[in-house]
C-alpha cells in the first residue's frame, strides 16, 4: 500500500546540528499520537542546500517547504498538513516581501539544476532501496552487462566530464591511461579529503547520497580492470563516514560489492581510509602516500598515479563530485550530460555559497551560470544593506573577483582567464566590511600552516608573503613590497613541487591586481577602509551623540571607557585593545571608527 | 599538562590491531583507533604499538606529528573547537576565540589547569550557513556572537 504523504526532514550537518534529529523524532511521535502513522512516511534525507534557513522539513506531494523548524512544530505539521491537508502558513518559506508561498517561486532553487545532488534531500541516504528506486545502480548494471570498457570510456568522453577536484582534467582520458596498462593489480581511489577551509560540497554529497559515489567507483573498477578501491575521507566528517559504511554494507549484502558482482566474474571491494587533518593530503600523490601509512608528502609528477599510483600500481583517483556524476552519465548516456554546461565545461558544478550572503547554502548550477545569477538571484544578495565587494573562488589556491566580473559565465576556462579558478567549489562572498589585505593574509596563514615543508620555494615563500602582508596590515608596509610580493609569487609558481606551493600566491596576487588601491591605502595613508586591520583603526566617542548610557563601558573587556551616567564617555586610547565591542554595542551611533 | 597516568592497550585496540596487522599502510588507521580509545596518543601506547607492529618509534612519531588531527597531550574533559574556516573567519570566528581565551583564561590550543576545558581552532565543519560556529564535544553551536559564549561555557561547567 502506497502511503499518501512523504515528510522529508533534513539530516544534513547544519540542520542536524540544529536539532534535526529531535524534529525527526517529534514527527514520528506526533504521527503516532495523532493516529496517522500509516498515512505517511517520514524520511531523514541529506542536505536540501538551503542551510541558512534550516532546519528544513518538506512535505510531499503538497510541496510544502518549511524552514527554521523546531521540534515543537512537529505537532502542527502533523495535525494541519497531514490530518487536515492544509499547510502550516507560519512555517512556510516566503520570499522577502511576499505574503504568499508558492513552491515554484523559491528563487534559491529556480536557477539550479541538480545532477550531482539528484538524490540529496529526496531519499534516505541510509536506505539502498530508496537509491535503487531512483534508478540507482542502473548505470552499474549497464556497465556490467551491456558495455565494454572501451564503450564506458566513450560515454565518459562524450559527456565531456572534467574532474571536480580542482584541476578539471578530462575524466574519460584519465581512466583510459589506466585502462590501457597491463598490470597484475590496479586501484580505484576516491579523494574525499575536501581541504578547502570554507567548503563542504563533498561532505554533503557523501552524507546525502553515498551510493552514488560507491556505484561510480565500481564502474571505474570494471572499466579499468581494478578489483580494489579506497575512499580517503577526512576524519573530521564522522557522519559521512558512518553513512558510507552503512552504504557499503548494504551494497555487499545485495551482491553489488564483493566477489562476483551480480553473478558476473567481476569482483571489486572497497575500504575506507581516514585522513588526519593535513591539507596537502588532498594532493593526489600525497594522498596515496597517506593511504600507504606514511607522512603525506607529494612527489614530483610524472609518473602520474594513472600509471604508478597506490603501492606503485596504476590507480584511478577522482574527486567525490566527479564520481557522483558518473552513474547517471552511464545510465542516461554521455550525450544527455553534454546538453548541460558550456563548450569546454559540461554538466553542473556544486558550490558552497557562504560569507556575506543572504541565502548561504549548497547550490548546484549548470556550468555557464554567471556569478551575478549566483550571488543575487540564488543567493539573494548581500544582507544588512551592505555593498557587494568581491567573491572568492578556488579557496587558498584561487582569487577574488570584483563587481566587474559578475557577468562572467562560470566554467573552468573563463574563471582562469579572469584571474581566479574553479577550485573545488568554495564560493565566498565579501562585503564592504571585509578588508582584502586581511583576506589575503588569512589564506596565506592557512598555507604557511599547511605547507609540508618539503620544498623551499613553498616553505619559505609562504612565510615571507605572510610576513609582508602582516607588515602592511600594521601600517608598516612599503611601496616596494608590492613588487616584492609579485616577484616572489611568480617564483613560487614556477619552482614549487606541488600544487599547494604553486597556487599559494594566487590569493595575494589577485588582491594586488584587483584591489591595488586598497592595499596602497594601508601603505601610504595607514588606513584600513574596512576597519579590519586593528593596528590601523582607532575607536573614539562622539561627544555630541553619546547620551551616557554606560553600555559600552560595561562591554569593554579592558575597562578603558570612563564616564558618569548621562555624561559623554571617553576612551583611554593607551589601553584600548581595539576589540570593537563598544562600536557594536552603542545603540546611538556614538562610537566612531577611523 | 603532564600526564602521569598509566595506559594499557584496551581490548578494542588489541582487536583492531589484530584485524589490521597485515594490511599495508595500516599505521594511520591504528593511530585513529588509538585516539578514539584514549582521546589522544599516550606515549606508552605508542611504544607498545611499535612493538606490536614492528615499526620503529621514530616512524610512529614522524607520522603523528605530520598530521594535525593526532594529539600528543590529553585534551580537556570538554573540548571546544572554534571554526576558523573562511566563512566563519569572515563572520567573526576570531572574536569568538579571543572571548573564549578570556573566559577560560587559556590560550588557543591548550587546556585549563583543572582539565575541564580545552580550546582549539579548526577548519570548516560544514555548517557555514550557521557561521560563525563552534562545537563543544561535537555538539554544534551556530550563529554565535561573543555575548552567547558565557552561557555556552556555563552549560558544561560543573
Ligand atoms: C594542495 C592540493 C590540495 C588538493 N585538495 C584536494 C581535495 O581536497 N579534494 C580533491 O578532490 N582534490 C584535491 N586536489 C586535487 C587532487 O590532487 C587531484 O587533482 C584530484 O583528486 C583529481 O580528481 P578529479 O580529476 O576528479 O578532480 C588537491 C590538489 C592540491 C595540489
Ligand atoms: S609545494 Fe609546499 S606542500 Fe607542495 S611539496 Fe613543496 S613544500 Fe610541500
Ligand atoms: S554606548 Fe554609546 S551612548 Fe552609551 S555611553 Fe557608550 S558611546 Fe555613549
Ligand atoms: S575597542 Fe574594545 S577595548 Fe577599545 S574601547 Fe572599545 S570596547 Fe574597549
Ligand atoms: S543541512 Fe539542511 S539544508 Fe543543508
Ligand atoms: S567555515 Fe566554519 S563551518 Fe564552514
Amino acid at each position: 500500500m502506497a502511503v499518501k504523504n512523504y515528510v522529508l526532514v533534513c539530516g544534513g550537518s547544519a540542520c542536524e546540528s540544529a536539532k534535526g534529529n529531535d524534529i525527526y523524532k517529534s514527527l514520528l511521535h506526533q504521527a503516532e499520537v495523532q493516529g496517522v502513522s500509516n498515512d505517511l512516511q517520514i524520511v531523514k534525507t541529506g542536505c536540501f542546500g538551503f542551510c541558512e534557513k534550516g532546519p528544513i522539513v518538506k512535505v510531499l506531494p503538497d510541496e510544502a517547504f518549511y524552514v527554521e523548524v523546531k521540534p515543537e512544530d512537529a505537532e502542527d505539521i502533523i495535525s494541519e498538513n497531514i490530518v487536515k491537508g492544509r499547510m502550516v502558513d507560519r512555517l512556510l518559506y516566503k520570499e522577502e516581501g511576499k505574503k504568499e508561498y508558492k513552491p515554484e517561486n523559491i528563487k534559491f532553487y529556480q536557477k539550479q539544476k541538480r545532477i550531482v545532488l539528484r538524490n540529496c534531500g529526496l531519499i534516505d541516504p541510509e536506505s539502498i532501496d530508496e537509491y535503487i528506486a531512483r534508478d540507482g545502480y542502473l548505470g552499474l548494471e549497464k556497465a556490467l552487462f551491456e558495455l565494454t570498457p572501451q564503450q564506458i570510456l566513450d560515454e565518459l568522453k562524450k559527456s565531456g566530464l572534467r574532474g571536480r577536484g580542482g584541476a578539471g582534467f578530462p575524466t574519460g582520458l584519465k581512466w583510459s591511461f589506466t585502462q590501457r596498462i597491463d598490470a597484475d593489480q590496479k586501484y580505484v581511489v576516491c579523494n574525499a579529503d575536501e581541504g578547502d577551509p570554507g567548503a563542504y560540497m563533498d561532505r554533503a554529497t557523501l552524507e546525502g547520497d553515498p551510493h552514488s559515489v560507491i556505484e561510480a567507483m565500481i564502474i571505474a573498477g570494471k572499466c579499468v580492470g581494478a578489483d580494489k578501491g579506497a575512499i580517503y575521507i577526512r576524519a573530521e566528517y564522522p557522519l559521512a563516514i558512518k553513512r558510507l559504511e552503512i552504504a557499503m554494507d548494504q551494497a555487499r549484502e545485495r551482491g553489488l560489492l564483493g566477489d562476483n558482482i551480480l553473478g558476473t566474474d567481476f569482483s571489486f571491494d572497497l575500504e575506507i581510509r581516514l585522513g588526519a587533518g593535513a591539507f596537502v593530503c588532498g594532493e593526489e600523490t600525497a594522498l596515496l602516500a597517506s593511504i600507504e601509512g606514511k607522512r603525506g608528502m607529494p612527489i614530483p609528477k610524472p609518473p602520474f598515479p594513472a600509471a604508478k599510483g597506490l603501492f606503485g600500481k596504476p590507480t584511478v583517483i577522482n574527486n567525490v563530485e566527479t564520481y557522483a556524476n558518473i552513474p547517471v552519465i552511464i545510465s542516461k548516456g554521455g550525450d544527455w550530460f553534454a546538453r548541460y554546461g558550456t563548450e569546454g565545461s559540461k554538466g553542473t558544478k556544486v558550490f558552497a555559497l557562504t560569507g556575506k550572503i543572504k541565502n548561504s547554502g549548497l547550490i548546484e548550477v549548470p556550468m555557464g551560470t554567471t556569478l551575478r545569477e549566483i550571488v543575487f538571484d540564488i543567493g539573494g544578495g548581500i544582507p544588512n544593506g551592505k555593498k557587494f565587494k568581491a567573491v572568492q573562488t578556488g579557496g587558498p589556491s584561487g582569487g577574488v573577483l570584483t563587481e566587474d566580473f559578475l557577468d562572467t559565465p562560470i566554467d573552468f576556462d573563463s574563471l582562469i582567464s579572469v584571474g581566479s579558478m574553479m577550485g573545488s567549489g568554495g564560493m565566498i562572498v565579501m562585503d564592504e566590511d571585509d578588508c582584502m589585505v586581511d583576506v589575503a593574509k588569512f589564506y596565506l596563514d592557512f598555507c604557511v600552516e599547511e605547507s609540508c615543508g618539503k620544498c623551499a620555494p613553498c616553505r619559505i615563500g609562504t612565510k615571507k608573503l605572510y610576513e609582508i602582508l602582516s607588515k602592511i596590515s600594521q601600517g608598516k608596509g612599503e611601496i616596494e613590497d608590492l613588487q616584492k610580493m609579485k616577484d616572489m609569487g611568480q617564483a613560487m609558481k614556477k619552482a614549487s613541487l606541488c600544487g599547494l606551493g604553486q597556487t599559494a600566491p594566487n590569493p595575494v596576487l589577485s588582491v594586488l591586481n584587483a584591489f591595488e588601491e586598497e592595499v596602497l591605502e594601508h601603505i601610504n595613508d595607514g588606513k584600513c577602509r574596512a576597519g579590519k586591520c586593528k593596528d590601523l583603526v582607532q575607536y573614539s566617542i562622539d561627544e555630541s551623540k553619546c547620551i551616557g548610557c554606560t553600555v559600552c563601558a560595561r562591554k569593554c573587556p579592558v575597562n578603558c571607557i570612563s564616564g558618569d551616567r548621562k555624561v559623554a564617555h571617553v576612551i583611554d586610547q593607551s589601553r584600548c585593545v581595539k576589540c570593537g565591542a563598544c562600536y557594536d554595542s552603542c545603540k546611538f551611533g556614538a562610537v566612531l571608527v577611523s | 599538562m603532564q600526564t602521569t597516568e598509566e595506559y594499557k592497550i584496551t581490548d578494542a585496540l588489541a582487536a583492531f590491531v589484530e584485524e589490521w596487522k597485515d594490511k599495508p599502510g595500516n599505521l594511520i588507521m591504528i593511530l585513529h583507533k588509538t585516539q578514539e580509545e584514549y582521546g589522544f596518543i599516550p606515549r606508552t601506547i605508542a611504544i607498545e604499538l611499535g612493538r606490536m607492529l614492528d615499526v620503529p618509534l621514530a616512524k610512529i612519531y614522524g607520522v603523528i606529528t605530520f598530521y594535525h588531527f593526532f594529539k600528543l597531550e590529553k585534551p580537556g574533559k570538554n573540548q571546544i573547537a572554534v571554526c576558523m574556516g573562511t566563512a566563519c573567519y569572515l563572520k567573526g570566528g576570531e572574536d569568538l576565540i579571543k572571548e573564549l581565551e578570556n573566559l577560560l583564561s587559556i590560550g588557543v590550543n591548550s587546556t585549563t589547569e583543572d582539565g575541564q576545558f580545552s580550546l582549539e581552532a579548526v577548519r570548516c565543519i560544514g555548517c557555514c550557513g550557521l557561521a560563525p560556529v563552534l562545537t563543544v564535544n561535537g555538539e554544534v553551536y551556530g550563529k554565535l556572537s561573543t555575548d552567547d559564549l558565557p552561557a555556552v561555557v556555563a552549560k558544561y561547567t560543573e
